[in-house]
């Protein structure tokens, strides 16, 4: 059976993590890949680099550190911030990224998704998209920037047509939850995975194990994406496993 | 020496660096002299049947794969490069593959999400060198919304997903494949690969 994927996210800034990190053993804390081979060797279905470097110079950086992840990561490592271009795309894939995440790009010039997905295949082309309930919640609006702007665009008309554009995989962030906490944004989820047949990963609002444990047994999610969670270090990837082993929930757990 | 055949479809270096973490340098290469000296080979590939099948033809590299397999040289096809050692694919359109393998490849009809996306369980359907040092229900990593068929006495491992067995690694003498990406699967991963390791050093 296919196992449900737990996916550590970092936000890297200037070639280190931002996030607070607290791990016992670790040296660095703020390097990526120290942290991601925690993660690898914790039994983490995928990693997540997500670079939000400010300047288009400091992308040598992201390079660099996707090489020397991707060599000594023996699981897929996903990348994404500030992808603009199919050379974006080439970019990062020939650094020896698995797959691509576009979000802002993608809704400015949604033929991105098909373009990259005929050229580099559908395995690698990520959509994230960031989503927030509208005001007399009729439905939910699709948000880039980071979340400052509002396109007025449809949550669902939006996964639908990245979907038939070629999308692999939806990366879904609710923008109500994230950072609050206090759990997945169930309704969302169950909203868009009813509509399109790839997979979804949930993310925002992952507060403990037990979330992880509610967005599995309440959406047909296909991972969970948490940061905090793992990096403060108040749960290991393998007490999240686990917890969802004793809860019937398909999980990898080789190491 | 393993020569990776490079046939310009998709990043090579994921295998090489996995080759690398189990201690072994591997020769990236389309030069039909350096294949010669290959005492395994590996075709990797991602993107699609025809493409994969035209540039293999544009670097002339279907003969020299094919006296290589009749040399007896262990050859594995990752993937993709998995998906080309059949007789035929339908992706895209109809095209021939390399036919070292009997059977074809086609789109998964499946009742669960397409593409086949993340770990799955490993189900043996017969003995094999490359399964010595992993246990049945083993976790692999699958990406791919097209599968071969192959023929019943050729398939060593399968998963399962919704409906469907999934063909998950094939062999037949010296050629062998795998659907999922050894390369990224982690410990298990790296195991299949020590396995094909040791299988051309004796």
């Amino acid at each position: 059976m296919l196992a449900k994927r737990i996916i550590p996210c970092l936000d890297i800034k200037n070639g280190k993590v931002v996030k607070g990190v607290n791990f016992v053993g670790l040296k660095d804390v703020g390097d990526p890949i120290d942290l991601a081979k925690e993660y690898d060797l914790q039994c983490a279905d995928e990693v997540v680099f997500l670079d939000i470097t400010a300047t288009y110079e400091e992308r040598d950086i992201i390079r660099d550190l996707i090489e020397r992840g991707a060599s000594e990561l023996s699981i897929p490592l996903a990348v994404g911030g500030g992808i603009r271009t199919i050379d974006d795309f080439r970019t990062i894939l020939l650094s020896g990224a698995d797959k691509v995440s576009v979000n802002s790009a993608a809704i400015k010039n949604p033929q991105l998704i098909k373009e990259a997905a005929d050229e580099f295949g559908v395995q690698c082309v990520v959509v994230a998209i960031d989503a927030k309930q509208r005001e007399d919640k009729s439905g939910y609006d699709v948000y880039i920037a980071g979340g400052r702007e509002n396109t007025g665009l449809d949550l669902i008309e939006w996964v639908t047509q990245c979907e038939q554009l070629g999308a692999g995989e939806i990366l879904l962030t609710s923008m109500d939850k994230d950072g609050t906490r206090d759990g997945f944004d169930i309704d969302m989820l169950n909203a868009v995975i009813e509509c399109v047949s790839i997979p979804v990963i949930a993310s925002g609002g992952c507060g403990g194990i037990e979330d992880i444990i509610d967005v599995f047994k309440k959406t047909d999610c296909d991972a969970a994406l948490a940061a905090s969670l793992f990096h403060f270090g108040e749960a290991t990837i393998s007490d999240v496993k686990e917890e969802c082993m004793k809860h019937g929930i398909p999980v990898r757990r080789n190491k | 020496m393993i020569v990776v055949i490079d046939y310009n479809v998709g990043n090579l270096k994921s295998v090489e660096n996995a080759f690398k973490r189990i201690g072994l340098e591997t020769v990236v290469s389309r030069d039909h002299e350096v294949i010669r000296q290959a005492t395994g080979i590996i075709l990797p590939g991602v993107g699609s049947f025809p493409t994969a099948m035209k540039k293999l033809k544009q670097y002339q590299l279907i003969d020299i794969l094919t006296e290589r397999k009749e040399a007896g040289i262990p050859i594995m096809g990752i993937c993709l490069g998995m998906q080309i050692l059949f007789e035929r694919g339908f992706e895209v359109e109809e095209t021939k593959g390399l036919g070292f393998l009997k059977g074809d490849v086609s789109l998964m009809e499946v009742d669960a999400k397409i593409p086949h996306m993340g770990w799955n369980e490993l189900l043996f359907k017969q003995e094999h060198p490359l399964l010595k040092n992993i246990k049945e229900k083993d976790y692999v990593y699958f990406v791919h919304s097209f599968m071969a068929s192959p023929s019943e006495d050729e398939l060593v491992a399968y998963c399962e997903y919704g409906n469907k067995k999934v063909t998950a690694l094939v062999a037949k003498d010296n050629v062998m494949g795998c659907q999922f990406h050894p390369e990224k699967s982690g410990e298990i991963g790296q195991k299949i690969l020590l396995a094909f390791k040791e299988m051309i050093t004796c």
